[in-house]
């Protein structure tokens, strides 16, 4: 006699559940449809839309010094980044050359927004895996003094509106570099203190070790830059395969991780705020004297073209594609939505997975609405 | 009480004072009510501005400060606020099962301390059951928060109530295990007897029943690295989504009743009791009591939260056969051990400790991985 | 240092395979016809010492005759880009084939041009509205729409 022992196999339904624009860790207005079987994510569907102000539309009215405070807005936790690329493109359309001294303020800005950028990055990412605030806050801490020394040189905390075509709006004041000194020397213990404390976390590990991974040839093909490519084992930076401003000018290395999950994109972030620093350090010393703005007349009137130029932002690589027609306001003006593109490999990266995990994948791509819905 | 009475000597325990206080059974249980009442209530709002202030000050920031001095009153000020709101009922919720549900998870919580001892025979009832009567009672508010998670008729409630019900089932065994151990040295159920059984500490005869104890005790209040059941970074607020007014005071009332609960039996069964040198015995109790919840909140600002299968898996992987192994050898000890040579457990279960506790890192894998979908 | 292909350079090469749908090559960018655009793109990402495999950016100018579609494409490997531009002129219906097959992260993108331009691509999975909602009279980057 044989016993026949059958799978009792529970018949379970799929349900859609709504990660909503208001929701504690969406980082922004930012909606998800998922598809879930109990805590098993099958499927999301995004949402966007919720943030959309129609900035490129208004590129078109305004004149190419009056937009610069509205690309401030784009990705509005890292400002400076945003300024740099879009007065880039302008000055290659019009053929301005920047002074040295310009260029080396521009750098110092660039690579402090960098650290600030991935500072919010970690603290939220760290957030969103459940350490109740406590990494967010210790991170915070050293993003006040960037702050601090941001609001020494325009006078803004958030949203800088510093770079102009042609240079800067005003040179830095004498205190500026003292206290960025000040900052240079204490930063790395804290960024030591962060790794003590985390990156051999047991819990983080186990979170987020092989959560959401991502290959080499899809990030490629889905266009993905920034962090997450070299998460997953690309070795590339546009401030090395194609120098712009005077970045060839610095050492530096591209730290890269091989697996491709959240674990390695914390890390790669982690290790990229060493490297500014020491880009910093290095610009601080060799910064020359001179007008930090070139002679440029406040409505830029370049002659008719076009250009894109891209940079590599924290968050992956943003460009403006400008087109004039040799008049006051840019004909079309274009942003390459570096967190949209991000986001396009997001469904593939979570399916499989918990609940759970769908947050921390999420939170580890790192995204700013603004970006996204522009 | 003498120090040579704490550290070995056993063998001359105190004796129990017979429960029928001043004044007749009534007084008693009338005095004992009041005084359990004030003292949940009140510890509640000290244990809410500990953990408010403290882990203000772990994560280099003040915490409140502004109400009274040192922001003392601070706990008053929330609960007048959330007295003062609105009673937001959903439409489509069960009403009767909504309105239950803070009702059915207060009440065991509360009901737990008639069984914890003050000071010698100071308790409101000496049941001769005592830790089983508390094992039982406590299960009881896992109904309240189901009942509060399905009331609600809103999806991200329910699966917060549904990740609590698994969690808590699978945690109540390992808990158990790690207390059988200790009554197996006080040779008692009652609460009282056990700590009168505590002439060396039990968190040093059975060190890796007190860890066992503490994370099963945390993962049952829902507090970090647990709190998953109310994961405010995913699921908004969990089952109490849903509940605003006075009802969301008594959830918040619930979970921290229920960490001073825990707090209060991790003190009767491993750290002593109400036993101490110089001060009163009532003020040891307290003092314990809240430094067993100061770690608590210690762990709750440093760690990270795991995921439910990683939960469920720490449960029944690692905290039970851990206990399993734990209790047969208390139990080989108890054997053959004669009373006077008690203290050799205490390096014994130690070395025991520190090689379970790494040999099971080692060796295992916490939750699966990506399920094809 | 990136090196910007000239058009000059590609078009040596596509005029074989794809005779007639180059319709203008210069220094800067490459201009085709929008229906070999798609046995363009391949040809680019699939031959080796093209390679093309990261696609840049894809965007829409509305120059009123026409609507020009403009892709840039890098190739890691090389350290080189190319600019391809496609012209649609029709001003009612413009259409061009899709290149979600080929690079992935064409897809946000072209829903937003769908969105703000009206150009729809043929071969997209999920030709929907992103950013403004069904029903939205109109297409706002448009030179006539205000």
């Amino acid at each position: 006699m044989t016993i026949e022992t059958k799978e009792m196999m529970l018949r379970t339904e799929p349900f859609v559940l709504n990660f909503g624009p208001v929701h504690p860790s969406t980082h922004g207005v930012y909606r998800m449809r998922a598809t879930l079987d109990g805590e098993v994510v099958l499927d999301i569907e995004p949402v966007f839309g919720y943030l959309h102000r129609g900035i490129e539309k208004l590129a078109e009215q305004r004149t190419f010094t009056g937009f610069i405070p509205l690309t401030d807005r784009l990705d509005y936790v890292s400002s400076m980044s945003n300024n740099l690329a879009y007065v880039m493109a302008v000055e290659k359309l019009a053929g301005i050359k920047v002074p040295e001294r310009a260029e080396y303020i521009r750098v110092i800005m660039a690579e402090l927004q960098r650290i600030a950028n991935h500072l919010i990055a970690n603290g939220s990412f760290l957030n969103d895996c459940g350490a109740y605030f406590t990494p967010f806050l210790y991170m915070f801490r050293e993003r006040e003094k960037i702050i601090d020394l941001f609001e020494m040189v325009s006078g803004q905390r958030l949203t800088y509106n510093y770079m102009r075509v042609g240079g800067v709006s005003q040179d830095i004041p004498d205190e500026f570099l003292p206290a960025l000194a000040k900052f240079v020397k204490q930063m790395p213990g804290k960024v030591d203190e962060y790794d003590r404390l985390l990156k051999q976390n047991e819990i983080l590990l186990a979170r987020a070790k092989g959560v959401g991974i991502i290959s080499k040839e899809q990030a490629v093909n889905c266009g993905i830059s920034g962090p997450i490519l070299r998460a997953s084992g690309v070795k590339w930076d546009w401030r090395r395969a194609d120098p712009y401003s005077i970045y060839d000018r610095f050492e530096f290395d591209i730290p890269t991780a091989s697996d491709g999950d959240c674990y390695d994109r914390f890390r790669v972030r982690m290790e990229e705020m060493r490297q500014s620093l020491r880009i910093v350090e290095q610009a601080m010393k060799q910064i020359p004297a001179g007008p930090v703005r070139a002679e440029v007349p406040h409505i830029v009137r370049p002659p008719a073209g076009e250009a894109y130029v891209h940079i590599e932002a924290p968050k992956g690589e943003l460009g403006f594609y400008l087109v004039s027609d040799d008049s006051i306001a840019a004909y079309r003006c274009h942003v390459r939505p570096t967190s949209l593109i991000n986001l396009t490999a997001l469904r593939e990266m979570v399916r499989g997975w918990k609940i759970a995990d769908l947050i921390i994948i999420f939170g580890s791509i790192d995204i700013c609405l603004g970006e996204v819905d522009r | 009480m003498a120090i040579v009475d704490l550290v070995i000597n056993t063998q001359h325990p105190l004796q129990a004072v017979p429960p029928d206080w001043p004044g007749g059974f009534w007084w008693h249980w009338l005095f004992f009510t009041v005084v359990l009442i004030v003292f949940v209530l009140v510890m509640v709002m000290a244990v809410i501005y500990i953990e408010r202030r403290g882990m203000g000050r772990m994560q280099s920031r003040l915490g409140p400060n502004r109400t009274g001095p040192f922001g003392i009153f601070q706990p008053v000020a929330d609960a007048v606020k959330v007295l003062l709101k609105e009673n937001i009922v959903p439409t489509n919720a069960d009403k009767l099962v909504h309105w239950l549900a803070p009702v059915v998870a207060f009440a065991p919580a509360l009901l737990i301390f008639a069984v914890v001892p003050f000071q010698n025979g100071a308790l409101l009832a000496d049941l001769d059951i005592g830790i089983l009567y508390v094992v039982a009672i406590s299960s009881v508010s896992t109904l309240g928060i189901f009942m509060a998670g399905w009331g609600s008729s809103n999806k991200y409630s329910l699966l917060g109530a549904m990740r609590n019900v698994a969690a808590i089932v699978s945690y109540e065994i390992p808990l158990v295990l790690a207390v059988v151990g200790v009554v197996l040295i006080a040779g008692s159920l009652s609460m009282n007897q056990i700590v009168l059984a505590q002439g060396i500490p039990f968190i040093l005869l059975q060190p890796l029943g007190f860890l066992i104890f503490f994370i099963a005790g945390c993962a049952e209040i829902n507090r970090s690295p647990f709190d998953l059941m109310e994961a405010d970074s995913e699921l908004v607020a969990g089952f109490h989504t849903e509940y605003s007014g006075m009802k969301f005071a008594m959830f918040y009332l619930v979970e921290y009743a229920e960490a001073v609960a825990i707090s209060a039996i991790i003190t009767t069964l491993f750290l002593g009791g109400w036993r101490g040198p110089v001060l009163p015995p009532w003020l040891w109790f307290i003092v314990k009591v809240v430094i067993v919840f100061f770690v608590m909140v210690w762990t709750r600002t440093t760690l990270p939260r795991i995921r439910i299968d990683q939960l469920m898996a720490f449960a029944w992987k690692c905290l039970f056969p851990l206990a399993v192994i734990n209790l047969l050898i208390t139990a080989l000890q108890v054997l053959t051990l004669s009373q006077d040579l008690i203290w050799v457990m205490i390096p014994v279960n130690i070395a025991i400790m520190a090689v379970l506790v790494l040999l099971w890192s080692k060796f295992f894998k916490l939750g699966w991985g990506r399920v094809e979908v | 240092m990136t090196v910007a292909l000239s058009g000059g350079e590609v078009a040596g090469q596509l005029e074989e395979k794809f005779p007639g749908g180059i319709l203008e090559s210069d220094q800067n960018c490459l201009v085709v016809k929008g229906d070999s655009l798609l046995g363009i793109a391949s040809f680019l990402k699939d031959t080796p010492e093209l390679n093309f495999d990261y696609l840049n950016y894809i965007t829409a100018v509305d120059y009123f005759e026409y609507f020009e579609v403009i892709y840039q494409l890098t190739s890691l490997e090389h350290n080189h880009s190319l600019v391809v531009k496609a012209r649609c002129y029709d001003r009612d219906n413009p259409a061009l084939p899709s290149v979600v097959g080929l690079w992935q992260g064409a897809d946000f993108q072209e829903r937003e041009i769908f969105d703000l331009m009206g150009i729809s691509f043929d071969g997209h999975p999920n030709m929907k509205r992103i950013f403004l909602w069904e029903g939205f009279p109109g297409y706002p980057l448009r030179k006539d729409y205000l």
